[in-house]
């Protein structure tokens, strides 16, 4: 590791120099989370859209919660859809780690504008993809998709009752 | 701050000894690395005018601990010209070796109230872990056993009633050893009046090199040891394989200056953390601390912040170095062991943070950690779905979760 130095003298001085002199490394972005993940999971945790909840009551708003806080991840997962089955607003709120909030916040943004019927063809594996997530982590993007399918069901139930009233 | 001063002084002794301009320590908040002109020959890559570097603040001294620069100020004559086997029996370059490995032996013995011919030179705590068990199956008769603690838990930092156990195992002849590496030179410790037959020592828990450690074996009575390594006998047949001078002479500054600091220590220790969880419990509610806070080392704090997720918490706080018993941040994901087993619900093992208070960990450093610990626990909890549901009255123990 020591360079080269010729001298006794010049060897213990650059020794010490050395040992006390700090490699070059970027400035504060040196914990391990946010250096094992891509840049694009630090970016979704750090400057989340579309945090927060919608009318849990409303009819137009669908629910998905899902996961367990005993395994380390829940996420709540919102949408409004419009009269046309268009989504047009999503939110979420995740308990977890940072590759738990990024799938559920890449989720919100990738629902919005879809229909209901488009937004079941999003795949845990795109999302995982897009983030490039390390293969430990592949359960969570899964967890996202299930947030996706629990949002939408939780809306079609609530459209139930009014299909079967206006078919009567 | 006095310590700060002591650290900066040390430092410029070590470096004034070698001749080059006092070094600012390259840690902390508002401390700059400049890259001066180097000693040696090589150009580094940037411009010498570069931006200052900061590295995170160290907060995970249970993960392992700075050389002290008193330690590296024994050990560099060792690494440079003393060069010498400790074992070499025909000339000086042995002999002063020799005279040092003793020195440092003498200097670990009485840190622990032991005779030094009862201390064996290791790679470790976890070698003199495998030694002492090993010596156990050894021994193995239908009616002995082996009593093997921790004395002080490394994550929750829980003290075991060392000396009682000692007591019960001396009366009962069980042998009992003691896995010591968080403890030594943190706290009182005597082999004799707790009654320890076997001990295991790390030099990098307390400030000193990593790559030694040393096992105490107890002569009177004689505990027998089985070697894990056998060769040319050295250590007394119980350990062969050459010293490593450079190394045990640092395990022995380290011992002897955590036995001057160990008051001193203890004291600032223990108003750091005080002043770590009062700040961080009066602003933030429901905040657990693990373990029982009787008997406790104030130097490991261990928290979990619920309904939060422990290793998001560690994302946001990029800029100090931590650690976490949640099981996103093990590699077999599976949550602390130790909490597991102290009772804590699965959600807070998940939420617990690990922090570290050292001999050089500033004021300036714990209020720096607890405010942005404060601030971002707070941002994450507002982005929790269970914080929402507790918000609003909802008992999250009678939620049917989903599995997945």
């Amino acid at each position: 590791m020591l360079r080269s130095a010729a001298g006794a003298g010049r060897l213990r001085r650059a020794a010490s120099a050395l040992l006390l002199r700090s490699p070059r490394l970027p400035a504060r972005e040196l914990s391990a989370p946010a250096q094992l993940y891509h840049k694009k999971v630090v970016d979704h945790y750090e400057n989340p859209g579309n945090v927060g909840s919608l009318d849990t009551t409303s009819k137009n708003v669908g629910t998905g919660l899902v996961g367990a806080p005993a395994c380390s991840d829940v996420m709540k997962l919102q949408i409004q859809v419009d009269e046309k089955g268009k989504i047009v607003d999503a939110r979420f709120k995740t308990f977890g780690c940072g590759s738990a909030i990024a799938p559920s916040s890449l989720a919100t943004e990738w629902v919005k504008g879809k229909t209901v019927e488009e937004a079941l063809t999003i795949k845990n594996t795109d999302i995982a993809k897009e983030l490039c997530l390390p293969p430990v982590k592949l359960h969570c993007s899964m967890l996202a998709e299930d947030a996706i399918k629990a949002a939408l069901a939780d809306y079609k139930l609530k459209q139930e009752p009014t299909k079967g009233e206006a078919e009567k | 701050m006095l310590l700060r001063a002591a650290w900066r002084r040390a430092v410029s002794a070590v470096t004034a000894a070698a001749g080059s301009r006092p070094a600012t320590p390259s840690r902390g908040l508002r401390l700059r690395v400049v890259d001066h002109a180097p000693q040696s020959a090589v150009h580094s890559d940037a411009a010498p005018e570069a931006e200052p570097v900061l590295r995170p603040l160290y907060m995970d001294v249970q993960a392992t601990t700075p050389l002290d620069p008193r330690v590296l100020d024994a050990m560099l004559p060792y690494l440079i010209n003393f060069y010498g086997n400790a074992h070499s029996r025909t000339h000086a370059y042995g002999w002063e070796s020799e005279a040092a490995m003793e020195r440092a032996r003498q200097q670990v013995a009485s840190l622990i109230g032991a005779d030094p011919r009862e201390i064996i030179f290791t790679s470790g705590a976890t070698e003199s872990n495998n030694i002492a068990i090993k010596e156990l199956e050894a021994a193995i008769q239908p009616d002995t056993s082996l009593v093997s603690v921790m004395t002080v838990n490394n994550e929750i930092g829980v003290k075991q009633p060392i000396a009682e156990i000692g007591r019960i195992c001396s009366s009962r002849k069980v042998y009992f050893h003691t896995d010591a590496a968080q403890a030594v030179g943190k706290i009182p410790l005597d082999v004799n009046d707790m009654k320890i037959d076997l001990m295991s020592i790390s030099g990098h828990k307390i400030y000193g090199p990593k790559g030694v450690g040393a096992i105490y074996i107890r002569r009177r009575p004689r505990v027998r040891v089985e070697a894990l390594q056998s060769g040319g006998g050295q250590e007394r047949g119980m350990r062969s394989g050459t010293v490593p001078t450079p190394l045990v002479v640092g395990l022995g500054a380290a011992c002897e200056v955590a036995q001057q600091e160990m008051e001193y220590d203890h004291e600032r220790i223990s108003k750091l953390a005080e002043r770590l969880i009062e700040k961080i419990t009066k602003s933030l509610p429901d905040v657990v601390m693990n373990g029982d806070p009787k008997h406790h080392y104030p130097g490991c704090i261990n928290l979990s912040f619920a309904y939060v997720e422990g290793e998001s918490l560690l994302m946001a706080l990029k800029d100090v170095a931590l650690s976490s018993g949640s099981a996103c941040t093990s590699a077999s994901l599976e949550p602390s062991y130790v909490l597991r087993a102290i009772g804590t619900d699965e959600d807070l093992a998940h939420s617990s943070i690990r922090f570290g208070i050292g001999r050089f960990t500033t004021e300036e450093e714990v209020d720096y950690t607890a405010e942005k610990c404060i601030q971002h626990v707070k941002r994450l909890r507002e982005m929790s779905p269970l914080w929402e549901m507790v918000q609003d009255g909802i008992d999250l123990k009678s939620i049917k979760w989903t599995q997945h």
